[in-house]
């Protein structure tokens, strides 16, 4: 197990490697960013001082290694329009992010399994041909279509719920939250909604998906011959293995979520670092591109890893070389 | 070859299920929309001398101040709401189906040959898709977007860039079961070369999990086009686009203009409901387990 | 035949059982008119190839016909208990406990995340008043005579972490927990090494002697059935074709379909140039021919064959039979 754990935090640093590669690569080659910084009308001097100052007067590989050098002290540089060091901008953001993620997730989980379960015990009903039906509606929908339309309908023709910003926040161990105030929730409501919704429909159709699958094993006949009802079938034994394939689903779609967490932000006006990304992306903000893709990148590279550690420990089946 | 098609199992079985029924009736009017788009609306919102700007705003016609002219009313540059929807549909849908193409084609193509030729070959392209994988699609595509910039071909590019991995992972699993068969053992004694085994015996037995894999991916490729365009970073401001129609209603929503943004986001849902309803029927047709 | 010298009671009287399967491409009749007596301490070898039944009859007998398949109709009585279509309530009661069942694969009736303790106690919590200490003791006790030693410890495993025949010794361990009257086994060594099921057989055939159980041994395999059982039932499409004692069956039986199961044995002393085949295939038990099922493939078959179904009558010794022309004691097919 030791050695399992090694050898996966061992590929996550290569990958967080490959990416800061690739991240590095594009960077360079969109556009020049020394009029970022210094007006377009400057002297050829002062082009090459500023040049000289970026560090883009040295070689690709020379610049590379500066650029690692600076990542792994903590500096990603100071984004070019907040005059900030762009890794405080963005961990400032950070916790608004995570609360709609987390939010967004937890009602996911909450409507997605139980219908999950009941849709893939009975097939046949009624009922479960309606969840069925709306969870294929529920991946057929764009997204921050959904967003919009909620904010029309629920802000704006009636008034329930703020079409925009974050609310009030309390401190917790240094950490702003919004969780805590029923103002704070009013505002969390309608964008941790809209996220939830994609991975609400895939998390039901997997794990219905996965109970069909279980219910067609030997080992539920063999149970219902012991004489166990077909409740406890189903839940004493199917669902233990019907979980199974939920779970390494659930790992992709936290890393999706916060992909969506872009545009969601964007819609709802909430300053989480999804609409820090887009504004940056707008304004050529280099610096803070780079260490958003960066965070990110180490966030789903700590999450595949720790889904797959559960997996090993939830299936005994998973020998661990 | 009809008659072959209407005797089949598949086309007894789609005839029973209401579902398949009403997706494929749905992708139907959409493939008549891309095809004959132009023809079905009177304006073409893309081209500036057709536009009049007193019309601007008007709600749809069966409201007040509604214009039997303009059905599912205006935007703010008297484009026709309705002509705009199926002139982005078009562009969407192409989209969609283009990148769809390309992933198959560069996925399936590389998918064989790390399935067949194994080593250090299959060992970089998979560590590459399960790289790839380990990240959202939507972050990627953005991701390319903003470092190339807007337009078709780029999202093209980007739709591609994300799109190959599904079908080489699925591909090189495939494949690796047929090179253990006999037959392709059989056509390597005969003296068969290497490609004619690939193209003539293993692609056509590894094609079957493609089509329902295609087939939903065209609807994903939408929503991600979508979802570019929305952000600004995809099809750009001068072509047509569902998604940038939505971006446009979304600066109006507040003030109650809502036909700008509401019909543009059904016809997105119901161009990948369609999409995903005879998509599950499909899957559920060709999965073999299930016979 | 009786274990202490009383008269044996008639555990299972199953009479004209059908079992019909509703499918979209026509009614499988899976049984179909299906009669058999089982006493007390009795073995029966229920035979027939694959695809013709026998399963069928087995979770019938149990109640766990799923739909499309629907118990048509027919007696199945257990101690004079009509449980043909009892209600779900009442099967329950009776399964593992009165009825226990053994399934064909092991590694797929055993739950692959539960430990085999796991397993073995779920059993008793159902049908016994026990308590934990109880349960555990009676639990190692079990797998001790089926011949898994250090019970104890194997109670935390797994079953991946068993080989085939030491999971089905679990199998088996586990039907008989609850103390049942009859266990039905379906196919209990198909799934296993050829050296192995020797092993088991004997196995089930001492655990049901020490129990005083019956057991229905479901096979397609003759050769296998002739060491444990006490008498055979052959199946054909659906129906009983021969029923008898086993000698009678195995050394001389009447039924030309069970002449031919015979037949195609493979024996080592016998040095023929070519192993004896049934020709044909099973028909399609969608589209069974008129008359009798079996004549399409049967040597001995006339007109009479074609018009009429043969019934179940006796012919010499213990042998019960549906055919017109029977093979005569001595005569080969």
């Amino acid at each position: 197990m030791f050695a399992y754990t090694v050898k996966r935090l061992i590929q996550m640093v290569v990958v967080l490697w490959a990416v800061s590669i690739i991240v590095f690569l594009m960077m360079s080659f969109t556009g020049d960013p020394v009029f970022m910084v210094i007006p377009i009308d400057s002297s050829e001097a002062e082009i090459e001082q500023a040049r000289r100052i970026l560090g883009l007067d040295r070689s690709l590989p020379e610049q590379y290694i500066i650029f690692l050098g600076n990542l792994l002290q903590g500096d990603f540089g100071t984004s070019y329009v907040f005059r900030q060091p762009a890794i405080d901008l963005i961990l400032e953001r950070l916790p608004a992010t995570l609360e709609i993620v987390v939010v967004a997730m937890v009602i996911a989980t909450t409507i997605a399994i139980p219908l999950g379960v009941y849709a893939g015990a009975n097939p046949g009903k009624p009922l479960s041909r309606l969840i069925m039906s709306g969870s294929l509606l529920g991946i057929s929908l764009p997204g921050f279509w959904v967003g919009m339309m909620l904010i029309y309908f629920l802000a704006v023709e009636w008034r329930i719920f703020p079409s925009s910003g974050r609310g009030d926040t309390v401190e917790v161990f240094g950490v702003p939250t919004s969780l805590l105030t029923a103002d704070g929730w009013s505002h969390v409501l309608l964008p941790a909604i809209t996220l939830s919704v994609g991975t609400l429909a895939i998390l039901l159709r997997i794990t219905r998906a996965g109970m069909m699958e279980v219910t067609r094993q030997d080992y539920m006949k063999f149970a219902r011959a012991k004489g166990v009802s077909r409740r406890g079938v189903l839940y004493g034994h199917g669902l233990r293995n019907g979980l199974i394939p939920v779970v390494t689903i659930f790992g992709l779609q936290l890393g999706d979520l916060i992909a969506f967490a872009t545009i969601t932000e964007t819609i709802f006006g909430w300053p989480g670092m999804g609409k820090l990304l887009v504004d940056s992306i707008y304004r050529a903000d280099r610096p803070v591109i780079v260490v958003y893709l960066m965070l990110v990148a180490l966030i789903f590279v700590v999450i595949n890893f720790l889904i797959d550690i559960l997996y090993t420990m939830i299936d005994p089946r998973i020998t661990v070389k | 070859m009809m008659q072959t098609f209407l005797a089949s199992q598949f086309f007894f079985n789609w005839r029973r299920n209401l579902s398949a029924i009403i997706g494929s009736a749905i992708i139907a009017v959409f493939i008549v929309i891309v095809a004959f788009g132009p023809l079905m609306v009177a304006q073409n919102p893309y081209d500036l001398t057709q536009l009049n700007l007193l019309d601007s705003y008007k709600p749809p016609a069966w409201l007040p101040g509604g214009d039997p002219q303009y059905w599912l009313g205006t935007d703010g540059q008297g484009r026709d709401v309705l002509a705009s929807i199926i002139y982005g549909t078009r562009v969407s849908a192409l989209i969609g189906i283009a990148a769809m193409l390309c992933s198959c084609l560069i996925g399936t193509t590389l998918g064989l040959l790390a399935g067949f030729y194994g080593g250090r070959l299959d060992a970089v392209i998979m560590r590459i898709a399960d790289l790839q994988l380990s990240f959202p699609s939507m972050l990627i595509a953005l991701f390319l977007m903003s470092a190339v910039g807007t337009g078709i071909d780029k999202v093209l590019i980007a739709l591609t860039a994300v799109g190959w991995v599904v079908y080489a992972r699925t591909v090189r699993g495939s494949t690796l079961g047929e090179i253990e068969k006999e037959y392709v053992q059989a056509a390597r004694v005969a003296g068969l070369t290497n490609g004619k085994i690939i193209r003539r015996h293993v692609l056509p037995n590894v094609l079957t999990p493609l089509i329902v894999i295609a087939t939903v991916q065209v609807g994903t490729f939408i929503l991600i086009e979508a979802s570019l365009s929305f952000l600004g970073v995809g099809v750009p401001i001068t072509q047509p686009s569902l998604g940038l129609l939505i971006k446009n209603g979304f600066d109006v929503l507040f003030s109650g203009l809502w036909w700008t943004s509401v019909f543009p986001g059904l016809m997105i849902m119901a161009m990948v409901f369609g999409i995903n309803l005879f998509g599950d029927f499909l899957r559920d047709e060709l999965n073999p387990r299930l016979k | 035949m009786s274990m202490d010298g009383q008269t044996p009671e008639t555990l299972l009287s199953v009479r004209d059982l059908r079992t019909w399967f509703h499918t979209f491409s026509g009614v499988v009749k899976a049984v179909n008119g299906v009669s058999f007596d089982l006493a007390q301490g009795e073995i029966m070898g229920l035979v027939g190839e694959s695809g013709g039944g026998k399963s069928v009859v087995g979770f019938s007998v149990l109640g766990l016909i799923d739909p499309p398949g629907r118990i048509e109709g027919g007696e199945i009585r257990l101690a004079g208990e009509d449980i043909a279509q009892a209600p779900e309530d009442r099967m329950r009661k009776i399964r593992g406990k009165e009825i226990a069942m053994i399934f064909q694969d092991p590694m797929t009736s055993l739950n692959p995340v539960h430990t085999i303790g796991k397993q073995m106690d779920e059993m008793l919590r159902l049908h016994t008043d026990l308590d934990e200490a109880g349960r555990k003791t009676r639990c190692i006790e079990m797998l001790e005579s089926v011949g898994i030693s250090q019970a104890e410890d194997r109670l935390r495993a797994y079953p991946h972490q068993f080989s085939g025949g030491m999971r089905q010794r679990v199998v088996i361990a586990i039907a008989m927990l609850a103390h049942p009257k009859l266990i039905i086994a379906d196919e209990p060594t198909t799934a296993l090494d050829v050296t192995i099921q020797s092993q088991i057989l004997k196995l089930m055939k001492r655990q049901v002697a020490e129990h005083g159980a019956s057991m229905i041994l479901i096979t397609h395999d003759l050769a296998v059935v002739s060491e444990v059982v006490d008498k055979i039932t052959v199946l054909y499409c659906g129906q009983v074709v021969e029923r008898g004692d086993v000698r009678d069956v195995i050394s001389n039986p009447s039924h030309p379909y069970t002449r031919g199961l015979i037949d195609s044995i493979p024996n080592p002393d016998d040095r023929q140039a070519r192993l004896k085949q049934i020709p044909g295939t099973v028909p399609d038990i969608r589209n069974l021919p008129k008359g009798c099922n079996f004549r399409d493939r049967c040597p001995r078959a006339q007109a009479r064959c074609a018009e009429e179904e043969p019934k179940l009558t006796h012919t010499r010794d213990s042998l019960y039979s549906a055919c017109h022309f029977p093979v005569a004691a001595g005569e080969s097919a």
